[in-house]
This record gives structure tokens, sequence and C-alpha cells, in this order.
């Protein structure tokens, strides 16, 4: 079957000359980074190139990036290395829109001990600048701010709330997951202490992510073992992975220009159009700020997984923040913290592109999208009554 | 995603009787957009009250869709009456299964159906399980309904509860009063059970049918209803009628504990092993 992936934001096609990279690893550099001998010593050195690779994309310093298994081991080890080295704070702030990954360690660590301060979003998704200004005290050990949201793309002002946060002396996490490969970003000329990322959201494997860790920054490790990472992860490491992860970085230098040009244009082309043929349809996050791959569409009294399941018969891959999709009946927490009605929270759908997205399988998404919605607006009891006498009760025999 | 049966998908893909009828006999209307679910059933019938048309609205998931679709053929050509017996799991069997996870979709067409023939019968929608105090804020699901759907599919856990009536899904902060609703329901039925089981033709109780009959309705009835409120009680000895036990916990200070032994320990003791039962408290 014809497959088109829009789940992007979700994960990412392993880019063939990232494959390419890895193999050897599997099977002739097989050694232990850490060994004496040459075998192993040897991946040592191709292990500070990949770690190369990641700095130059980020604009950071070789030494200040430590791999990890994942984007959500990259943020605990963000955060409970702050705290944990700097035991008199005891206070966090982060937004109402973050990952799983720092929304829910935060709502556990304010049930075990912790003052978590949450900052809101306005309807179209956009940090409130002046809440989070009143909510920085002197004892916030850390302020952890997404650069971009994986369900809207909505880009936050990293640099503005950087300034906020070393004003009153604390330090500013980002999860940068969706982020990084998708906008130019700059380390050396920034007020970010910690930036998370994440390979398989840039085209390298699952299992592998980076922390950076700003030179100078007071910081615990997370898992503790060996001296690996200069001691600050312990562990063996995933030097495939790594070497892979280094290769797609290097990738993504190369593309980041095609994703504000030739991927942008195709998502606008896609968010246009869909609009254009699909009615009570609504764009879910600011339009200007917001990563150029992705789109978050409301359907108006149409349900997610409903479309989803129509969807994926046609081969697209696209995902939802209906509760039916989340997998805990509640729908999506980041368009409820926007305030997003109920009316399109449950039918909304996130398209999300990448460098392989094609124009025609824009046109593809084009012409099938719309009247999937069309046939279960048929069958909702919601909505405008804009059918032509005569024309109901004949779903069935249509489909 | 989900691991829908062929009959699922089928009738998702496939919806029949999709559709609203002019002048229905009888409208039966649940769920609502909030709740990320809703179904409208409409009925026609004929003078003996057989339903002879049947159309459905749905705003929901592919099992919702499928669930509805699947009611509408299970009931046509059914009486009122008939179709009245159908519950949640004749649907779900009827699609070959629905996820755990989506049994409340089943819920849906039930309580859809049961409106519609309340509306029909001219009675005020009853909804007897429907009254009580709130739970769930977030699904607005009450006590009632929770004890209701336990016994219903005789539930244990909080994950399934979430699963057959939404209650539970959302922010999660009402699962210890769910958990007590189940720990409740199930102590009530124990105890029913046994009370059932002494009303049987009275035999006479051997020496250690007694002993064991009392073992149990200590450990099984007795010490949970204590246990609620922090106390505790430890069978000691049996001497013929005679029980003695010690109180534990927070029964061991409580003033009203005389009280505790001859109201609920000594009750239940006649109730259910013989009513020649004396309980004594021992020190021990």
């Amino acid at each position: 079957m014809k497959v088109v992936y829009t789940d992007n934001n979700a994960t990412t096609k392993v880019a063939t000359e990232v494959v390419d990279a890895m193999t050897p690893y599997f099977t002739e550099y097989y050694g232990n980074p850490s060994s004496m001998h040459t075998f192993g010593g040897q991946v040592a050195k191709k292990i500070d190139f990949a770690r190369q690779q990641i700095a130059e994309l980020i604009g950071a310093n070789p030494d200040e990036i430590v791999f990890t298994s994942c984007g959500t081991e990259s943020d605990n080890t963000a955060i409970w290395g702050v705290l944990r080295a700097n035991p008199h704070k005891r206070h966090i702030v982060t937004s109402r829109v973050e990952h799983p990954a720092i929304y829910n360690l935060c709502k556990y660590l304010a049930q075990n001990g912790y003052h978590v301060t949450e900052i809101g979003v306005d309807s179209h998704g956009m940090i409130d600048l002046s809440e989070l200004s009143d909510a920085v005290r002197e004892d916030t050990a850390v302020v952890s701010i997404m650069y971009a949201n994986n369900e809207t793309g909505v880009v936050f002002p990293i640099e503005e709330i950087g300034a906020i946060v070393k004003q009153r002396g604390s330090m500013l996490h980002t999860d940068a997951v969706q982020a990084v490969g998708k906008l130019p970003i700059n380390l050396s000329k920034s007020t970010i202490d910690l930036l998370t990322l994440s390979g398989h959201k840039l085209h390298a494997p699952k299992g592998i992510g980076a922390l950076f860790i700003r030179k100078g920054t007071t910081f615990t490790p997370f898992i503790i073992g060996g001296h690996q990472e200069k001691n600050r992860r312990g562990g063996t490491e995933n030097v495939p992975s790594i070497i892979g992860l280094g290769k797609a970085c290097e990738l993504a230098k190369k593309y980041v220009n095609e994703e504000q040009t030739r991927i942008k244009q195709l998502r606008d082309k896609l968010e246009t159009e869909i609009l254009k043929r699909a009615p009570d349809t609504r764009v879910n996050g600011h339009k200007a700020s917001r990563l150029p791959n992705t789109t978050n569409l409301s359907f108006e009294f149409v349900e997610g997984e409903a479309i989803l399941l129509l969807l994926n018969e046609k081969g697209i891959c696209a995902s939802s923040g209906s509760a039916c999709t989340s997998g805990s009946l509640e729908p999506s927490h980041v368009l409820r913290a926007m305030g997003v009605p109920f009316t399109a929270v449950h039918g909304s759908v996130r398209l999300s592109l990448s460098r392989y997205n094609t124009a025609d399988e824009i046109d593809y998404i084009i012409e099938h999208l719309p009247p999937i919605i069309r046939r279960l607006r048929e069958i909702s009891p919601y909505g405008r009554e804009t059918k032509v006498k005569g024309q109901t009760s004949t779903v069935s025999a249509r489909l | 995603m989900w691991d829908y049966s062929d009959k699922v998908k089928d009738h998702f893909f496939r919806p029949r009787n999709v559709g609203e009828i002019e002048n229905p006999d009888a409208v039966g209307e649940v769920g609502s957009l909030a709740c990320g679910d809703a179904l409208k059933l409409m009925l026609k019938l004929d003078t003996a009250e057989r339903i002879i048309d049947v159309k459905f609205k749905t705003f929901g998931c592919g099992s919702a869709i499928a669930s509805a679709s699947a009611l509408t053929e299970m009931i046509i050509g059914k009486t009122l009456d008939q179709a009245a017996k159908i519950t949640d799991n004749d649907i779900a069997e009827y699609l070959d299964g629905l996820p755990e996870q989506k049994m409340h979709c089943s819920v849906m067409g039930r309580e859809a159906l049961e409106a519609a023939i309340a509306n029909y019968r001219g009675l005020k929608i009853e909804k007897p399980v429907e009254e009580g105090t709130i739970v769930c804020k977030c699904f607005g699901v009450t006590d009632n309904k929770i004890a209701h759907e336990v016994r219903e599919h005789k539930l244990n856990t909080i994950e399934q509860v979430t699963n057959y009536c939404k209650a539970g899904g959302g922010c999660q902060s009402c699962h210890p009063q769910i958990q007590a609703i189940i720990d409740e329901v199930w102590h009530k039925e124990k105890e029913k059970a046994m009370i059932e089981a002494s009303r049987k033709p009275v035999k006479r109780l051997t020496n250690i049918q007694k002993m064991k009959l009392v073992q149990e309705t200590i450990e099984k009835v007795i010490r949970p209803t204590l246990k609620f409120d922090g106390g505790d009680i430890e069978l000691i000895d049996i001497d013929g009628d005679r029980v003695m036990v010690s109180f534990r916990g927070s029964c061991s200070e409580c003033p009203s504990s005389k009280v505790t032994l001859k109201s609920t320990v000594e009750a239940k003791l006649r109730e259910l092993v013989t009513d020649t039962i004396i309980v004594e408290e021992v020190v021990s």
C-alpha cells in the first residue's frame, strides 16, 4: 500500500546516509571506546567526531554535549542535574504545554516537595512572558520551557525567556527536540544553559539523545556509573547510534535552509487548500511563530480517531489530540491549555512533514482529507445543516 | 493504533442505518461534544411495538461509530421488550469484541437504546444509575453509575472502570474515590454471598465447620469493616459458642469498642455463623 508519512513530529525515517555510517559499528568496529587497546580506542575518536558534528549544528562546544538514550532521559538529566546541584533552591518554572517528559516530571516533583509554577499560553499557544517574569523567584532552580511545541509547532521566544531568567539569576533548560534540525540554532550566542535534543526526530535512530550542558553549569549526573561522558552520564556508549546521530546532525545542517523554504511551502499549501475545501476548520497555534513543517488543524463536529482511521485507509499517517487517541481519555493538554473549544479539540489532526515529503504527496492529502471530513460530518449529530435535502441517509450506500 | 476486529472495521467503514427518521416514534440521545462522543438513536415502531426502522448519528471514534451501527442491526425487527434486553456485552460480542479501553462505546449504545425506549413510553428519561454524587468531574460520572458498572461487569481495577464508563480517565484526582467504590461494592457482595450461604437450610455445624466459618467471617467481613476506621481485630480462641477476640489499631484505644464488640462483631457472627455466638474481649 502507498504510504504518505506526515507524522514526522512523532518520529522520522532514518536517513540512508545515517544507516550507512552506522553499519560498520555493529560488526567491524564493535570495540568498547573505554578499552586500552587500539581496537576499542579508535572508536572513542569516532565518538568525538560525532560530538563535534552535533556541536556544529547547534553552535556549541563539543565538550558541552553529553550523549543520552533519548529526549526523555536528557530532560530528566537536565532537571534532576540542576536540582541536585542546587539543593537549597526548591522552585521550578515550566509551561502548561510541555511534552510529558517535562510535564509529568514536574508533576512528580510538585508531589515530592518541590514548588512548581506552570506558565499558561494564550489562544495561539504563545507563552505569557509577563506571567513568566512574575513567576521566576530567588529560589527558582531552573526554568524549563520548550523551544517549540510538538503538537502545534508553536515556537517560543526562547532568548526573551532567557533574558528574564538571567536577570533573576536562575537557569534555563529548553526541550528543543522538535526544533533541532528544523530551525537554525546557535548556542554560542544564547542564554540557554541546558538543551535537550533527540535523534529520532531528525532522521537518526530511536534510542539516542543528547543534552547540551553549558560550560560552567553546576550539575550532578543523573545516571551514576562509569566515567563515560566525562563522569556526566554512566553507561557504555551506544556507539552505532552516536555515530548515526552525528551523521544526522551533519545532514540537518545541510538541509536546515530547505525547512524554511521548500518544506514550509508544502506545509502552507497543504494548510491553505484543506482550509479552503473543508469548512468549519481552524488552525491551532500561532501562524507566524511556528515550525515550518507542522500544521495542527481542528475539524469541528468530528472526532480525531475516526479521521485517523480513514486517513490510514488511504495510507496517510498523521496524529490527533483527541481523547480517543491519547490513551488516557483526556484530550490534548496542549490544546486545552490554549482554550481550544471542545467542539474543536476532539477533531484535531496534526500533519508534520519532513524533507522526504514530495509535492505529489501533499496533493494526495489535499485530495483525500476533505472527503473524509465530509463523510464523518454526515454521520455526526452535530454541526451546521449544510446538507442538501435528500442527501441524508445515503452515507452507507456511498461509502 | 487500536486492535479492532474485522467486524468493528466493517461497521466503521460501512456503517449501517446512518441518518435520521422523519417523525420518529422514539429518540434516544446520550453523550456530548465535551465528552468526546455522542449518539442519537431514532426508532420507528409498528402497532405491536416492533422496531421497523432505525437510524443513528454518532460523533465519536471508530468503535463508537461501529457500536452504533451494530446496535441498529441488532434491534431492527425486535419488539421494544426484546430490544430492551440487549446489554453492552451483547453489542461488544456482536462486533467480535471491543478493545477493553473502548468498552464505554458499547455502553453508550445500550444507554441510547434505554433512553429511546423511555422516551417512547413517555417516561421521563429514567436514569436511576445516573443519580448520586459526581465522582469524576472531568466526565461527570456519579458514584452510583460507577458502582453499577463495577457490579454489572465485575470490575476490579480503576483502569477497568475508566474503560467502561470513562470515570477517572481525565485528571485522575478521583482515583482514590473510585477505588473506595470498588472496595465497597465487593465488600458488600461478599457479605451478601455469605448471608445467602448462611440462609441455606440450616445444617448443624460441626465444631471444625463452625471454627472455619468464624475465622472466615472475621477475615472477610469484620476486619475489612474495622479497617475502614483504622481499627483491627484478632481472633484469639474459640470455645464452643464463645469467641474470644482482641482489638488492634485504633479500636484498642477506642472507648466505644465495647459497643463495636456487640453491635458489629457479635451481630455479624450471629448473622453469618450461628445465633448462639457470644463474643468476649480478651487482653493479649
